[in-house]
């Protein structure tokens, strides 16, 4: 049987990520959001709530609230820092590993928690194009 | 303030138990094995532990050897009882909520083909009587069963389960894993009926990488592993002389004012307790209340936030404590013993265990009880998860 070598790197944080675990950016409710999304499951340990104002395919503000780890949080203050002002679909371009380079990296086992933001951005633009498309309130409120 | 409440996971050395060792790394360095005055000084070293030790918890001297770790005498004591005995039966008996320690080793004597069953416990974490008489068959030749829960502070009913023990027709023998308990609740191997039991010296202000199993003369016990001769013939290899000297005179300072160790933490946990409880609601307390909990074990619940999160804000804060939840370990699970005490897996992933020592204080517990509710407080606020819904 193979042995696995436990690296110590897998629960280490960067200064980047305690940073923004700290003093969190874009963090809270948002008023009239555009989008809201729910992804995760707190029986799993983590749940990400992502609120999107969109104005003309524009992202004018991006907010989050979290039931989860340091990574988690640290994840959501990074991914919403780097959506505000981008187009939706440049928004839906931005990959896994972007988000964790700007943290400097994440701790392998904590990879997950990047991925539940970044899940979470997808389907909250997933849903904004749906409802457009589908003849929602957006399209509704100009009619 | 710095504020240390993880004392079940390890403790500082005391600065009396690290002047004992000192010696023994440089002057005193001898072997313990050989004749000449260096060696001699050496086993006289290790037998004055021995004594120390065996004295707190009314065995005999010759019935200590030592060990790596408490993990490793677990280990020697489950599979050495049941390789010996193993013509006599193959069914051993050990609890849901044992530490990893413990059910590693039974899984791997399942793969040998032992038979293990795993006790329920019940929603404080007590094992019941009844239960395990039930489990009982003839094939059964080893219990072993923790003193007190390492996470959630249980005192299991040891002299009980003992006694059953030694009502039953055929030798049952009985291992206690006594990490968490020793220094903590009062251990008497002869009336608790304990045949063998894990002690670890990193727990009680002693050094890291000692360990000790207490062994009741005449108990059949194979060795696990082999190699150079040793004072001790279960554990080859070379003696930690300086460490198993550290973990003599830790036990010494444990049991000199042992009750008024004992009564000190008990008071500081129900401080600690009661401030929680009236200043954090939405909590859920694991583990008993009074008697029969640690008098250094405090775990909470505190709903919809996650423990990771509460134990990095505490840390920036100075104080340390651990924490059930997933997150923070490597298997992204929630504890074994809060599912097996029926916690939500919601509710586990808030849990935070708070663990005392002799050395804590009042003004630690008040500067904990300032900075507990202001930390729960915020992380709730960004929190997605209401926490009365849980």
């Amino acid at each position: 049987m193979p042995v696995e070598f436990t690296e110590r790197s897998l629960l280490k944080y960067t200064q980047k990520v305690i940073e923004l675990f700290r003093n969190p950016k874009n963090i809270g409710e948002m008023e009239n959001p555009t989008v809201t999304t729910v992804e995760g499951d707190p029986q799993c340990g983590d749940m990400f709530k992502m609120y999107l104002k969109i104005e003309g395919d524009k992202i004018t503000d991006a907010k989050f609230l979290s039931f989860g780890c340091a990574a988690n949080i640290a994840t959501g203050s990074m991914t919403t820092e780097m959506i505000k002002g981008k187009t939706v679909d440049d928004a839906g371009k931005i990959s896994i590993k972007e988000i964790a380079d700007g943290l400097g990296g994440l701790p392998g086992l904590k990879m997950h928690c990047a991925v539940l933001a970044y899940k979470t951005l997808k389907k909250a633009i997933q849903e904004y194009k749906q409802g457009k498309s589908g003849g929602d309130q957006t399209s509704s409120k100009g009619s | 303030m710095k504020v240390y409440l993880d004392n079940g996971t390890t403790t500082p050395v005391a600065r009396e138990v690290l002047d004992a060792m000192l010696p023994y790394f440089t002057e005193r360095f001898g072997h313990p094995i050989f004749v000449y005055s260096l060696g001699q000084e050496a086993a006289d070293a290790v037998e004055r532990s021995q004594a120390m030790i065996a004295r707190t918890v009314n065995a005999k001297s010759g019935e200590i050897t030592f060990t790596s770790s408490a993990t490793e005498a677990n280990d020697l004591a489950i599979r050495g009882v049941a390789y010996a005995n193993r013509k006599r039966g193959d069914h051993v008996i050990t609890t849901k909520i044992e530490n990893p320690s413990v059910l590693r080793v039974c899984e791997e004597l399942e793969k040998e083909g032992f038979r293990v069953d795993y006790l329920p416990v019940d929603s404080q974490g007590f094992v019941g009587l009844k239960e395990l008489e039930k489990t009982i068959t003839e094939r059964t030749i080893l219990v072993s069963i923790a003193h007190v829960s390492d996470e959630i502070g249980t005192i299991e009913p040891i002299e009980q389960i003992g006694k059953l023990l030694r009502e039953q027709k055929n030798r049952i023998y009985f291992h206690v894993n006594a990490a968490a308990a020793y220094a903590r609740v009062p251990i008497d191997v002869e009336r608790m009926g304990i045949d063998l039991m894990s002690l670890s010296a990193h727990k009680i202000h002693g050094p890291k990488g000692v360990g000790a199993l207490y062994l009741r003369e005449n108990t059949p016990i194979e060795p696990i592993s082999h190699g150079y001769i040793s004072l001790f013939t279960l554990k080859p290899g070379t003696e930690n002389v300086p460490g198993i000297v550290g973990f003599g005179r830790a036990a010494e300072f444990a049991f000199n004012g042992f009750e008024k160790h004992v009564w000190n933490m008990r008071k500081l946990r129900d401080k600690l307790m009661a401030g929680i409880e009236e200043r954090v609601p939405h909590i859920l307390l694991h583990g008993p209340r009074g008697d029969k909990r640690s008098p250094a074990n405090v775990n909470y619940s505190f709903k919809g936030v996650e423990g990771e999160s509460v134990l990095l804000h505490l840390d920036l804060n100075g104080i340390s404590v651990a924490t059930g939840s997933a997150c923070s370990t490597r298997k992204l699970e929630p504890s074994h013993v809060l599912t097996a005490i029926g916690v939500k897996p919601e509710v586990a992933h808030g849990a935070m265990r708070f663990t005392l020592s002799r050395y804590n204080t009042t003004e630690e517990i008040d500067y904990v009880l300032e900075v507990v509710p202001r930390v729960i407080e915020n992380l709730r606020k960004i929190s997605p998860v209401k926490p009365e819904e849980l």
